[in-house]
């Protein structure tokens, strides 16, 4: 068990330093920062002179392990946009935008367990039919036109939800105040996370069904709530564990697209303006850092899944 | 002569199995109807659109009558001809990316799998890598670094969603290289590429298909993200997501529901359609299934 961690551990670490590398070499796919920097009044020989400044004289690979450097340090490099060190920027969005994804995966959960399970113990009841097709539909309508709809709906025609920001400004910023501009974008990022969750969740719950400790469960009577919910329910979740892992990459990249529909200030919306603007620190140091928190949490729900099954034999 | 018949018979008796289960599966059988239909309509985009789709024809964004169906857009532009048209470069867009990510999925995960070792490490962990990067950011981020435009939308959506066929042809190639007949083919000596292609990959291929019809839904919807955004199909040329695009103003959102209402719904139905018709496939080619 401790040996499948360190293991695991060890596995990550190429993995990491290949993700700078792919990181690096998409910026300098991106093209130089001098380029940016030439126009009618700056002389050659001042090009010349940051270019040795920033390195770029140097062989590629001693520019890599250069950057790596200071990546180690902590230094992401400055935007070009208005010259902030990006690491900070970083801290500054991030919040907003863990608040919404943390948010929509705790509501697709508290949609999809009970759903799933209910479908799977109904198999090819009605109900279930109208569950899956429901989870079909969440997973098909792209989260942009959901969020249009519900701007139309709430905003638009109900006027009962804020369509943009956080806050409302000049408003002193009560909590009820961000909940209420959290509720479309929630809705929208569960809905469709919520869709592939409930499949999962039936899938594995239906072959749960079928297996013989059920069935012993069953005949021993005590009751269908205790059978599902206590012996078929803790099973039926551990292969949840790693979809969750594999749905943070997805959760962000919804995120992105939904912070620009609703004006999120979050890391999405920071990221769409520095794409915009070709803003190239800004954008690598945002992957760098997606990249990192997602190979983490697929580390950690690796080893969670190790330490909550206890009759997988790892070598 | 005899064998031959039975065999024959035999592969009839599987198909019909096949597609008896996937008939089972109404909404499937729906969903199919709808997208041969989308399919011929895009196909004859030119033959039933009533106006050239970049033609001003009529007046800044009229509501539908009779000579257009749903209106005309901004600029004047007839909207059931741009969505006919637009229909057709989305579906596109979604089989092309496909195909680009399903070869590079299965070529890298036949190697993985089949050669194993060193090679096998390399190109998992080349995988791992890419997979943790958030899709859309890598999307997003070569589109901003190379020209937007319908080739270059296809190969990014292709390059950066090959991770998935590779894992699952690595793990069917790993399962089929211990089964009896390729381990006769191994002792008999035959040459690699016949295992690989002629053995190996025909007995993949139905979880290819499934898998590949989820990732034609993706991409659809990743191109509609991506046009809405302004990052992808660039106009005049219409594109799904691109025609949704407007609805990001709010003069547009309230007061002209027939520039965006119609595309985001066939965007819906055509999606759905195509992951019922994979979820019904998955159903129809599952061995253990009755």
């Amino acid at each position: 068990m401790f040996k499948y961690i360190i293991k695991r551990i060890l596995i990550a670490i190429p993995v990491l330093l290949g993700i700078t590398v792919i990181d690096f070499f998409l910026m300098s796919l991106a093209g130089n920062p001098l380029q940016m920097l030439q126009g009618a009044r700056i002389s050659q020989e001042a090009v010349e002179v940051k270019r040795i400044a920033l390195g770029l004289d140097q062989p590629v690979y001693i520019q890599y392990f250069m950057w790596l450097k200071q990546l180690i340090h902590g230094n992401l490099g400055v935007s070009m946009k208005n010259y902030q060190p990006v690491a900070a920027m970083i801290k500054t969005y991030i919040g907003p935008t863990l608040l919404l994804m943390g948010t929509s995966l705790i509501v697709s959960m508290i949609i999809a367990i009970p759903a799933g399970i209910y479908s799977a113990v109904k198999q090819y009841s009605p109900g279930d039919y109208t569950v899956v097709t429901l989870s079909f539909l969440g997973t098909s309508v792209p989260g942009f036109f959901l969020a249009l709809i519900l701007i139309y709906l709430f905003t638009i025609k109900l006027g009962i939800l804020p369509s943009s920001g956080m806050t409302t400004l000049g408003s002193k910023s009560g909590v009820w105040d961000v909940i209420k501009h959290m509720i479309m974008p929630v809705i929208v990022l569960a809905s469709s996370m919520a869709g592939n969750n409930i499949r999962y969740i039936r899938s594995s719950m239906l072959e749960i069904l079928d297996k013989e400790y059920l069935r012993t469960a069953k005949a021993k009577g005590i009751g269908s709530f205790k059978v599902i919910n206590k012996h078929g329910l803790r099973n039926a979740l551990l292969p949840v564990i790693t979809v969750f892992g594999m749905e943070i990459p997805m959760l962000f990249g919804g995120a992105i697209i939904i912070e620009q529909v609703f004006s999120w200030p979050g890391l999405g919306l920071m990221t769409m303006s520095a794409i915009i603007n070709r803003d190239y620190p800004v954008i690598m140091g945002v992957c760098l850092i997606s990249a990192l928190v997602v190979l983490a949490a697929n580390l950690l729900t690796d080893i969670l899944y190790a330490v909550a099954d206890p009759t997988i034999q790892y070598k | 002569m005899k064998n031959k018949k039975t065999e024959i018979s035999g592969k009839k008796a599987v198909r019909g199995r096949v597609l008896k289960r996937f008939f089972r599966h109404r909404l499937a059988a729906v969903g199919l109807v709808f997208i041969t239909i989308a399919v011929f309509c895009a196909v004859f985009a030119p033959l039933f659109a009533p106006f050239d789709p970049n033609k001003v024809v009529g007046d800044f964004g009229a509501p539908p009558t009779k000579s257009f169906l749903l209106g005309t857009d901004q600029v004047g532009r007839d909207v059931l001809s741009r969505l006919l048209y637009g229909m057709r470069i989305s579906l596109f867009v979604g089989v092309a990316a496909t195909a680009v990510s399903t070869v590079i999925g299965v070529i890298l995960g036949l190697l993985s799998g089949y050669f194993g070792g060193f090679l096998d490490m390399i190109i998992m962990r080349f995988t791992d890598m890419v997979m943790s990067f958030p899709y859309i950011l890598l999307v997003l981020v070569a589109a901003a670094i190379f020209k937007p435009g319908l080739n270059t939308i296809i190969l990014i959506l292709g390059f950066v969603d090959w991770p998935g066929v590779a894992r699952l042809v690595r793990g069917n190639v790993l399962s089929i290289r211990e089964k009896p007949y390729i381990q006769a083919d191994i002792v008999a000596g035959m040459p690699k590429r016949y295992i690989l292609f002629s053995e190996i990959l025909p007995n993949t291929i139905a979880p290819i298909l499934v898998y590949a019809t989820s990732v034609i839904a993706i991409s659809m919807l990743d191109e509609a993200a991506l046009s809405f955004l302004g990052m992808g199909i660039q106009p005049p040329r219409a594109s799904l997501g691109n025609m949704l695009n407007g609805a990001q103003s709010l003069s547009i959102l309230t007061s002209k529901p027939w520039l965006w209402l119609p595309p985001g719904i066939v965007i819906i139905l055509l999606v759905i359609s195509i992951n019922f018709v994979g979820d019904a496939l998955r159903d129809a080619f599952d061995p253990s299934g009755k």
